[in-house]
């Protein structure tokens, strides 16, 4: 069998044998610089801002669901049912499906929605990255299919960078089967490097802060 | 005397439109890579170059046990692993995955090692229809050719090439506009990803307590390949593993910024298993392909195992003065540049291409870029040093051998190298504005003149560092 046959010949190439545990691995890198959350959210937004995303810091729930409002237009968006968006009552927004009992049926709404709407379960100050865990309120097709993504995010996830992410979710697999990290518009440079935006995801991503 | 084959080469060094392309792509990499790992944007660079080396170190070193750990992450959340030995396996893994799934449209994203073992040309044998899906990826699989360098694989292709392909092999409208190109690559890709039943991705990492993929990407493709279809495979060299998901803490923060001046590319996946209860998206089944093709080999050797360590971040490629000039399809593998030319001896055998660690001025620029600090110059020495040996056992490289025997004699005799030195710029060889145009009559034949005839060398100083030093230090003394 090929896993027998290979794992034989990666013990042969390393003197080790079957069974035999591994060496104390070197020590967890992670430093934990910690900025006070005034200074996270405005180094948040400024690199959003550096990426070529939108931002927008909402004082109220209010304030999200107008801005929301305004960006969907009444054109058809897809929303997740993630707390912070049913507390803003982005659902009630004309255009806006957040409910859905196939997965085609999904599936074609964020193939035909011009934004895509959710949450955030953690963002990342240092990179301006939105950072999403799939689970059944937060579906992967929402940020990825339509052409404009809106994140909202809740200001006291707002982190300082990778090294406090992995410090919070050390095995970020137990939670999730998928973990991702949204860092500015999707966008290419493949032909001649010049940049284009929206290659294969969301061309234009708006990021607000409530 | 191993000879480099300069007549391949002429092509490319003969073209200015390329190689201003060449130049212009791998130094705008340069340029923003040295901007992201500056000082005051990433302080800690060093020891995070020193941490990632020692990760990789340890993880190959226990390899074993962190392919059978990741196998049981992998199985507790649902995914299969399949152990390939080489390409076919892989090939008839998938060919049966795709029978019995009754699937025939594969999307694929960017990847390396599905390259190394040709799967595409495979598959396509086997009346599957694989789709690249990464901008540069879908216009080379549209050409017929293999990519120019790993992280910007159509480096070489213009717009007007470009506009060329797709308006000869998707019927579209001629379009020179990057822009307009990327809407119409869009539009259909978009199709074969809501269509496809199986998503094919490589995997940039392992993570072995976690069961996870993690594949890094600006264009979103990935992730389309990762969601839309029921079907996730991830095929991997074993060598892409690590312990642990808090050691991507270090990785993330140097692969983007060593490939592309990115502090994090657009997106990073982590990715475990299956969709989980009530998901309303994302695979139904995950399968991690770990294939082996020769790692096992290149493993054993001590010396040399390093070269595993790659993370395929190109630097080392972008920074090369010899790939600058020659490209990437000078190279004879998928894997050009530096670590092409360290990897590709090791992967066929000493003997295969036999010029290619000499194909280097050794000036060390890709072991000072290199993120994992893998000693690639080191490597092109070692790999030297076998050769030599085995054209020795062949009873060939006799003059060179009796040469460096000669100059090692010299170096070592100080006087005797310091008159040499005398000697030979009293032989006052022709030259003009510095540099040496001709040589003695008596050299104009043999090695030395066909060693110059690809080298520029400057004229001997009127005095030598000797006589210099002599001068300075007795000006000191008073
Ligand atoms: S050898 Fe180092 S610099 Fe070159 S591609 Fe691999 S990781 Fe990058």
């Amino acid at each position: 069998m090929s896993r027998d046959h290979i794992l034989h010949k990666v013990r042969t190439a390393l003197g080790r044998s079957a069974g035999q545990p591994a060496a104390e691995p070197p020590p967890v890198r992670l430093c934990g610089p910690q900025s006070d959350l005034e200074a996270r959210i405005e180094r948040f937004l400024n690199a959003v801002a550096g990426l070529n995303g939108k931002t927008y810091r909402a004082r109220s729930c209010e304030e999200v669901r107008d801005y929301a409002a305004r960006l969907v237009d009444g054109r058809p968006a897809v929303a997740s049912c993630t707390p912070v968006l049913t507390a803003c009552g982005i659902h009630g927004l004309p255009g806006v499906r957040y409910q859905f009992s196939t997965r085609d049926e999904f599936q074609t709404a964020c193939a035909q929605a011009a934004v895509g709407i959710t949450g955030a379960d953690y963002a990342l100050a240092d990179t301006g990255t939105v950072v999403l865990l799939a689970s059944h309120q937060e579906p992967r097709m929402i940020s990825l299919l339509p052409p404009v993504h809106l994140a909202v995010v809740p200001k006291e996830r707002i982190l300082s960078g990778l090294d406090e992410l992995f410090t919070l979710l050390p095995r970020p697999s137990e939670l999730t089967s998928s973990l991702v990290l949204v860092t500015g518009p999707s966008r290419t440079a493949d032909i001649e490097q010049i940049l284009v935006r929206g290659v294969h995801g969301p061309g234009e991503i708006h990021v607000v802060v409530l | 005397m191993i000879s480099i084959p300069h007549e391949r080469f002429e092509r490319v060094l003969a073209d200015p439109a390329l190689q201003q392309a060449i130049y212009a792509a791998t130094g705008r990499l340069m340029e923003k890579r040295r901007e992201a790992v500056a000082p005051e944007a990433l302080p800690d660079y060093q020891e995070l170059r020193s941490q990632a080396r020692r990760i990789k170190e340890h993880t190959l070193e226990n390899l074993d046990y962190y392919l059978e750990q990741f196998e049981a992450e992998v199985h507790a959340r649902g995914g299969r692993v399949v152990w390939c030995r080489d390409g076919d396996e892989v090939v008839d893994f998938l060919t049966k995955l795709a029978r019995e799934k009754n699937a025939r449209l594969i999307v694929k994203s960017k990847s390396m090692t599905t390259e190394e073992i040709h799967l595409n040309q495979q598959l396509e044998q086997r009346e599957l229809e694989p789709v690249e899906t990464d901008l540069g990826e879908y216009i080379l699989q549209l050409a017929g050719e293999r990519p120019y360098h790993i992280v910007a694989p159509a480096l070489h292709k213009t717009r007007y090439d470009v506009a060329d392909i797709f308006s000869r092999r998707l019927g579209v409208e001629r379009e020179e506009i990057p822009e307009r190109q990327t809407r119409i690559a869009r539009a259909t890709l978009r199709e074969k990803f809501l269509a496809a039943d199986i998503g094919l991705t490589g995997a940039n990492f392992l993570v072995a307590d976690s069961g996870a993929v993690v594949l890094v990407e600006n264009e979103g493709n990935a992730r389309l390949t990762t969601t839309a279809p029921r079907i996730h495979v991830a095929v991997a060299g074993i060598e892409k593993l690590i312990p642990r998901a808090q050691d991507l803490a270090v990785f993330l923060k140097l692969l983007g910024r060593s490939a592309t001046g990115q502090p994090l590319t657009v997106y990073t996946s982590v990715l475990a298993g299956p969709r989980r209860e009530g998901e309303l998206d994302g695979p139904e089944e995950f399968y991690v392909v770990l294939l082996d093709n020769g790692r096992t080999r290149l493993l054993a050797d001590r010396e040399k195992r390093e070269s595993l360590f790659c993370i395929r971040c190109g630097a080392c490629l972008n920074h090369c003065p010899v790939y600058r000039k020659i490209g990437g399809h000078n190279y004879p593998w998928v894997y050009s540049g530096p670590i092409g030319a360290i990897l590709t001896p090791q992967y066929f055998g000493a003997g295969h291409e036999p010029w290619l660690p000499f194909a280097s001025s050794l000036c060390g620029a890709c072991g000072e870029v290199c993120p994992v600090k893998i000693d690639i110059p080191k490597m092109l020495l070692l790999l030297r040093r076998e050769i030599g040996r085995s054209l020795a056992r062949e009873g060939k490289g006799r003059w060179e051998r009796w040469a460096f025997r000669v100059w090692a004699w010299l170096m070592t005799r100080p006087k005797l190298y310091e008159f040499a030195g005398v000697a030979a710029s009293a032989l006052a060889p022709e030259g003009s504005e510095g540099w040496l145009t001709g040589l003695p009559p008596v050299l104009r034949r043999g090695p030395l003149a066909a060693w110059l005839s690809q080298r520029d060398l400057p004229l001997p100083p009127g005095r030598s560092f000797r006589q210099l030093w002599r001068v300075r230090s007795r000006v000191k003394r008073v």
